[in-house]
């Protein structure tokens, strides 16, 4: 996500920071191609203006001229005011203290609602909540459907009637929510244009009916320089206290999240990052400014790692690597846990520097095929070779490249590898009886590598 | 009333300060360096991209100096000549002679790939021709249903299978039926996909293998729909599936909106992929052939 945006406002930047002394004709080609890369990711022109000027009377003032390091301080600043941009603070989401809460989401038609509602849901139940869906989008042929399909494949509970209109089916909906001891329930409007006044008008109807904590507009991530109007309109004639980012999974420079905010004043509260129902994540502004800037964002990486490794499972893991039972069952465990922490190219953005590593030598290095190559060959085996890897031989390995698509060869690679794996760790623990590497355990999270 | 009358119905409805700085910029005044900044922004603002705006602007700079042009009114006028010109560049009438004319439709998630394909259903099968929809999205919950209800709607036949199936099988069997009941039209829907998965490009390649193999000649048709919402990456959509599969051209889709879809211009001048159709609304009808002079003059609200 972001990463076109972040390699060019990199590149300008990384131009300034290597600069003793900053001229004001250094500052103005700065902001020239800083404003290009601006437009070129979306960011409406308005802002664009605003934010470009902002920077550059801040550049060329006192702070930065008499400082040592004025590169360093352009780059600081244009962090600051990106963040600023943003909106300083994660916005959380407002729980009502009496009744359940309720949450609108709100859209133009195809912006990603209805898979919204239920990540949404999946998000909440997770943090200990038992959200009911509604769903209220009548209109579109099939859209109710969907909801029924996707909030069964969670098991969540999803109200819906398709005699009435969608005012009455969100008070039913509260209703049984009340009745049923829900205490989240998440209303699916349809899709309307901004500029469809009746359409627009059931939507206050919607809100005064319901009283909603939240109403959310759920804004498409490629969305150009019309963001903003479709935004404005909403905001004017629902009131928003929020705003939900979707299909940031692509290589969208995602203009509109700095833009929807500096416009309309709402928070981008989440970001959907992928088809996933798992796929929805609390928006930062302050970690996403230093993502684009190359700076990393080692707090999401951390909050990430805990969230989907399995904390039991790396005990067990830690006890069998000390008694060196590790297999390549194990192995394949450990991958697959990898694998759930998201793409590789995602992570290495959340380690400072790690964008400054050239683009081929990411792909070649981090083929996530690769994963699924190993995953294939450690399928393809029986049960006993996996517990014993030493009886395979050379026509063991002939069927398992076979059986996994692959060849004789990466069987073998394989292999190697695990073997070098398990007398690494041998020393290891014969290493820490010895006590030398006590200091070492602390930090470890049960990753053999 | 026309698609283009109603798109400019929609543009005078929404007023959202485009059209507005168009009229007052072309009202009257010297042409100085900040009539051209000034026309480079609203261009930009309109979706045309850095790059093609700045591009043009020049170019009119230009034009309107060999030909002493001195008012704003003729530089409008050049303006939507340029315009006119790039996006019928590579217009071209297509018959549905061969058959049957098979027509992909392709295109990131929410563009309205199953409503247009809807739509088109609907505009063939007014034509008089026998049309089969293909319902290939089989990966959204209640694609298939949703295609299924607008089948019945436009009385047009439907191919599915069950939801998770895979495509390239469902394309298979359509291919074959379709020249066992004589189709003259096909119209296949695919699930969204972002530009940037590579497996899920790979699965698209398959399928158009699948139905080159099936048929000769098609997909006579391939076209990426793309929502007039959208900002410059749809440059960058249509490079990534033009370069799984050729696309032939692009339905621009929510045109009833404040967007104007002006990175169609973009994607024109980038990658020569013309517009083929354009969406109006929610209705059957709200569909178009595009025409280029139409949307150039309700673009620049002439």
């Amino acid at each position: 996500m972001f990463s076109n945006l972040a390699d060019k406002l990199q590149k300008t930047l990384r131009q300034l920071k290597g600069k003793g002394k900053l001229s004001e004709k250094d500052v103005d080609a700065a902001m020239r191609e800083i404003r290009l890369a601006l437009l070129e990711a979306d960011v409406n022109f308005k802002v664009v203006k605003d934010f470009v000027a902002k920077i550059r009377e801040r550049a060329v003032g006192h702070e930065v001229m008499s400082s040592l390091t004025p590169g360093q301080q352009v780059v600081k600043i244009v962090n600051q005011e990106m963040t600023r941009l943003m909106g300083e603070t994660h916005g959380s989401l407002a729980i009502s203290d009496k009744g359940p809460t309720s949450i609108m989401l709100v859209g133009l038609q195809g912006s990603g609602k209805t898979t919204t509602v239920v990540k949404l849901a999946v998000h909440l139940r997770k943090g200990g909540r038992n959200p009911l869906l509604v769903a209220a989008d009548i209109y579109r042929p099939g859209a109710v459907k969907q909801l029924k399909i996707l909030s069964d494949s969670v098991d969540i509970r999803c109200y819906s009637n398709e005699e009435d209109d969608p005012v009455e089916i969100c008070r039913d909906g509260l209703q049984t929510a009340i009745k049923d001891g829900f205490d989240t329930v998440i209303f699916d409007t349809a899709g309307r244009l901004h500029i469809d006044e009746e359409m627009m008008s059931e939507l206050a109807a919607i809100r005064d009916t319901v009283e909603p904590s939240e109403v959310l507009l759920v804004v498409d991530a490629m969305t150009g320089q019309d963001a903003v109007n479709a935004a404005e309109s909403f905001n004017k004639k629902v009131g928003l206290s929020g705003v939900i980012l979707t299909k940031l999974d692509g290589d969208t420079r995602g203009g509109a999240a700095l833009s929807v905010r500096a416009v309309t004043g709402c928070p981008i509260k989440f970001i959907g990052v992928g088809e996933k129902v798992e796929a929805l994540e609390p928006f930062y502004p302050d970690r996403m400014a230093s993502r684009i800037l190359g700076m990393g964002d080692v707090l999401s990486l951390i909050e990430k790692a805990e969230a989907s490794i399995d904390q039991t499972k790396a005990r067990e893991m830690e006890q069998k690597l000390r008694s060196q039972q590790f297999t390549l069952d194990d192995f394949k465990d450990q991958l697959g846990q990898l694998k759930n922490l998201g793409s590789l190219d995602d992570i290495l953005n959340m380690i400072p520097g790690g964008g400054n590593i050239p683009k081929e030598v990411r792909q070649m290095s981090l083929d996530e095929n690769n994963f699924t190559r190993v995953e294939a060959i450690i399928g393809s085996m029986t049960k006993n070779e996996r517990q014993d890897p030493s009886v395979l031989n050379s026509s063991r390995r002939r069927r398992i490249a076979m059986g996994s698509g692959t060849t004789v060869q990466d069987v073998n690679r394989l292999l190697n590898q695990f073997s070098q794996m398990q007398k690494m760790f041998k020393q290891m623990s014969s290493l820490e009886k010895k006590g030398t590497l006590k200091k070492m355990k602390k930090g470890k999270k049960g990753f053999p590598f | 009333m026309s698609l283009i009358e109603q798109f400019k119905k929609s543009l005078s409805r929404s007023r959202s300060g485009f059209t507005d700085r168009l009229n007052s910029l072309f009202a009257g005044g010297e042409l100085n360096e900040e009539f051209y900044e000034e026309l480079d922004e609203i261009l930009v603002s309109g979706d045309t991209g850095v790059q093609t705006s700045l591009m043009m602007v020049e170019q009119l700079k230009e034009e309107a100096r060999q030909q002493k042009i001195k008012t704003r009114e003729e530089v409008r006028e050049l303006l939507l000549q340029k315009l006119t010109g790039i996006l019928s560049s590579e217009q071209k009438e297509v018959e549905a002679s061969e058959k049957p004319h098979v027509i992909l439709l392709v295109g990131v998630n929410g563009s309205g790939k199953t409503t247009s394909a809807a739509k088109l259903a609907s505009l063939y099968h007014k034509q008089g021709k026998k049309v089969l929809l293909v319902a290939g999205d089989t990966f959204r919950a209640a694609a298939v249903e949703q295609l299924e209800i607008w089948s019945e709607r436009a009385g047009v036949d439907l191919i599915k299978q069950q939801a998770g199936s895979d495509p390239s099988a469902l394309y298979f069997d359509a291919m074959n039926s379709a020249r066992a009941r004589d189709v003259d039209v096909v119209i296949g829907d695919t699930a969204g996909r972002l530009h940037s998965k590579y497996n899920l490009m790979e699965e698209l390649n398959k399928i158009y293998r699948i139905v080159a193999r099936s048929i000769p000649g098609a997909p006579h048709q391939v076209l990426m729909v793309v929502d007039a919402t959208t900002g410059q990456n749809a440059v960058a959509q249509a490079n990534s599936f033009n370069e799984t599969l050729p696309l032939t051209g692009l339905v621009l889709t929510k045109l009833d909106g404040t967007a104007r879809g002006g990175i169609v211009i973009s994607i024109q001048d980038n990658l020569n992929i013309p517009v083929r159709f354009i969406g109006t609304g929610e209705k059957m009808e709200d569909i178009a052939p595009f025409d280029p002079a139409g949307f150039a003059r309700a673009l620049l609200d002439v």
